[in-house]
């Protein structure tokens, strides 16, 4: 018998260790792949409300994709805290910790700061919700967005306007427009003015008026808008800066024909009709919405109704729809790609051919054109009647009658 | 341009806001004047305030105007136990440590804030929250017009304590020349302590004054600290009136500046009057004499 040599016993070690990782391998081998999606939402801070309601269309979606789809999808949640470094931040450590996809982040400019990171690391991204236009514009590979930009929202917004109009029969002489002054209100507000010209509309744009969308006072902003005497209140919003402009519209007593908003989110939540009652009645938006007629749509409401039976469907329809859908395109790639490899992933994305009636939000088949882009979404008019948004327009949707010009608050 | 009618309720409205807003720079300016120490936590003593004007509303209904009283005690009795506990012994030291007290105060009080209340905004609904007053083409907003009374009444309480009382006197006796009210046998450290709770509670009336007008979130602090400093450097450190009167300008020139140039020159414009006053009057509006 020979001594045991440095050489020898560098080799035993090797081999003991190969041994003792063989079980576990062959066990990762066995078992059926999973795919790791990395959602990013604003769940706290200033947009916490709309992140926590994009965040329910995301649980909904491992149990249902599972059943239609017949793949796993594990959701690695990350919250960020409605601030663009930590958005930037938070899609970094998730990419760390094993995501092989990006979902996300609502805020338009979370999610060019989630953008960038996928693309540099080679991550697909899946937007859920956000419309600044240039997110699609850079020439990345590995982001992907269903939700319309800015320009497209506006343009389907001002072309309901003409509907509403002729379906009220009544038609506004002035308008004025009032937008959040941030990376989405500017993309809006560059959009309208420059398809105002182009969408034949019966009103004159007096002024335009920007806030800090942060702004805790709109009086002066608000007392602006009033002077101008416009007929018509064309507003882009938030949420939180919605309520405050709504109060300080009804302490002011100024009462236009209507305040429509061409395609933003705030008057159509659940927290603008809560923190305002009645005077949230009769706000119009013309808006990105779920298609209630498709029989996917009908299975995710029926299980939100289940997992969340104190929120009404109504109240969360875009956020749910576009978040559940940016799953639902990360988990059908993945079907077809039999792969979690990222590379492979993102070719499988790309060739991503949904059917309009197998998609929850409301437009025409998913399929991306050469930017990333989904063309042929479309919107809808809701009004808040009766305490919920309610679609008036399209006639074949509505599910209320519209009311215009709206009664005063009083 | 606008019509007569929309710059008179501008302005009109701008004098109410800077009256709140001076009611909110009143207890800085006390603190400062007396133990001339800034305090960095301003803002979010005011926020914490506010909380607990929700949370009396959420628990008993009751209107934030009526519970004033209460918790400005309440406050008064905290900012007093925290300058005996804490403050007063910094108040020798060099300012970069007050600074840090301060800062790290400010800091505590927001992070309790969150882990207690979320950071999700609060708010209390009254009957008469959207309400105006209408006097002819004017419109005024009902709790901006309660809100500038308690600051008026505020003020002229405090103004009357400083006065006519022998603890405002002897505040007054500190706040002239600290040595000097030693050498006289004055309790300066109960004092301090005193005039600290005394702002702490003009805080506290301001939180319960604006719970109706702003949305409270555990964030709010920073900005309104800001605010306050423009305010009692525009008015004149120490100065009570003057915390009214740097409201008012403050006010009514982001007002008139919103209205007739644009919204975004609201804060261009306290800003660049905060330039033109240090370079012009370093002292502010009513600096120079105290209280």
């Amino acid at each position: 018998m020979g001594s045991v040599t440095r050489r020898t016993f560098g080799a035993a070690v090797a081999g003991a260790l190969a041994a003792g990782a063989l079980p576990r391998r062959a066990r990762a081998q066995g078992a059926a792949p999973k795919l790791k999606i990395g959602v990013l939402l604003p769940r706290s801070g200033l947009q916490a409300f709309i992140g926590q309601s994009c965040q329910r269309g995301a649980d909904l979606a491992p149990d249902l994709l599972r059943q239609r789809l017949g793949v796993e999808v594990e959701l690695m949640n990350a919250d960020t805290e409605s601030n663009v470094d930590t958005a930037r931040s938070r899609a970094e450590r998730l990419i760390e910790q094993g995501a092989h996809v990006l979902v996300g982040a609502f805020d338009s400019g979370h999610t060019a700061a989630v953008a960038q990171v996928a693309e540099q690391r080679g991550v697909p991204h899946v937007i859920n919700v956000a419309a600044a236009p240039q997110i699609t514009e850079q020439g990345y590979k590995f982001v992907f967005r269903n939700f319309p930009p800015a320009p497209e929202i506006g343009r389907n917004g001002l072309v309901l306007l003409q509907d509403i109009f002729k379906e009220a029969k009544v038609e506004p002489k002035t308008a004025v427009f009032m937008h959040v002054n941030d990376t989405f209100g500017q993309s809006m507000a560059k959009g309208v003015a420059a398809l105002l010209p182009k969408v034949a509309l019966p009103f004159k744009l007096v002024d335009t008026v920007p806030y800090d969308p942060a702004a805790k006072d709109l009086t002066v902003e608000v007392s602006r808008a009033k002077a101008t005497n416009a007929d018509l209140l064309l507003l882009v919003c938030r949420l939180n800066d919605a309520i405050v402009l709504r109060r300080e519209m009804v302490k002011q007593r100024w009462n236009p024909m209507g305040v429509v908003s061409p395609g933003s989110p705030g008057l159509y939540e659940e927290q603008f009709s809560k923190a305002l009652g009645k005077y949230a009645e009769n706000c119009i938006t013309n808006t990105v919405w779920f298609n209630p007629k498709n029989p996917i749509t009908h299975d995710v409401a029926a299980l939100f109704k289940k997992r969340f039976p104190k929120d009404e469907f109504a109240f969360h329809g875009t956020n749910v729809a576009y978040t559940f859908d940016a799953i639902l395109i990360a988990a059908d790639a993945f079907k077809r790609a039999k792969s979690v490899d990222r590379k492979a992933l993102a070719e499988a994305i790309r060739q991503t051919n949904i059917p309009e009636t197998e998609r929850v939000s409301f437009g025409g088949p998913i399929k991306f054109n050469a930017k990333g882009q989904v063309e042929g979404n479309r919107s809808m008019v809701l009004q808040n009647l009766h305490g919920k948004p309610t679609v008036v327009l399209p006639k074949d949707y509505a599910e209320g009658k519209l009311i215009f010009p709206v009664p005063k608050a009083s | 341009m606008p019509a007569l009618s929309h710059v008179a309720n501008a302005v009109v409205s701008g004098m109410l806001t800077g009256i709140v807003y001076g009611l909110m720079a009143l207890g800085l300016s006390a603190i400062f004047g007396v133990i001339r120490l800034v305090n960095f936590a301003h803002g979010e003593l005011m926020t914490l305030a506010m909380y607990a004007a929700v949370v009396v509303f959420q628990g008993f209904a009751l209107d934030p105007f009526l519970t004033i009283i209460g918790v400005a005690l309440a406050f008064g009795g905290l900012g007093y136990a925290l300058q005996r506990g804490f403050i007063n012994r910094f108040v020798h030291r060099a300012e970069h440590a007050q600074m840090l007290l301060m800062i790290s105060l400010a800091i505590i009080i927001g992070n309790v804030l969150l882990l207690g209340f979320g950071p999700d905004a609060r708010n209390v609904q009254t009957s008469y929250q959207l309400d105006s007053f209408e006097i002819g083409p004017l419109l005024l907003d009902k709790v901006r017009v309660f809100a500038a009374a308690a600051a008026i009444v505020t003020t002229g309480l405090l103004a009357a304590f400083f006065r006519f009382t022998l603890t405002g006197k002897a505040i007054r006796a500190c706040a002239d020349n600290p040595v000097g009210a030693r050498v006289a046998g004055l309790p300066v450290a109960h004092l301090y302590a005193v005039t600290f709770g005394i702002g702490a509670g003009s805080v506290a009336v301001a939180g319960c004054a604006m719970v109706q007008l702003i949305d409270v979130t555990p964030g709010l602090g920073p900005s309104y600290t800001l605010l306050a400093f423009i305010i009692v450097i525009v008015g004149g450190l120490g100065s009570m009136v003057g915390a009214l009167l740097g409201g008012l300008v403050i006010g009514v020139s982001e007002a008139l500046a919103g209205l007739l140039i644009a919204p975004s020159a609201k804060s261009m414009v306290s800003f660049g009057l905060l330039v033109l006053l240090l370079l012009a009057r370093p002292q502010g509006l009513m600096g120079g004499g105290r209280r």
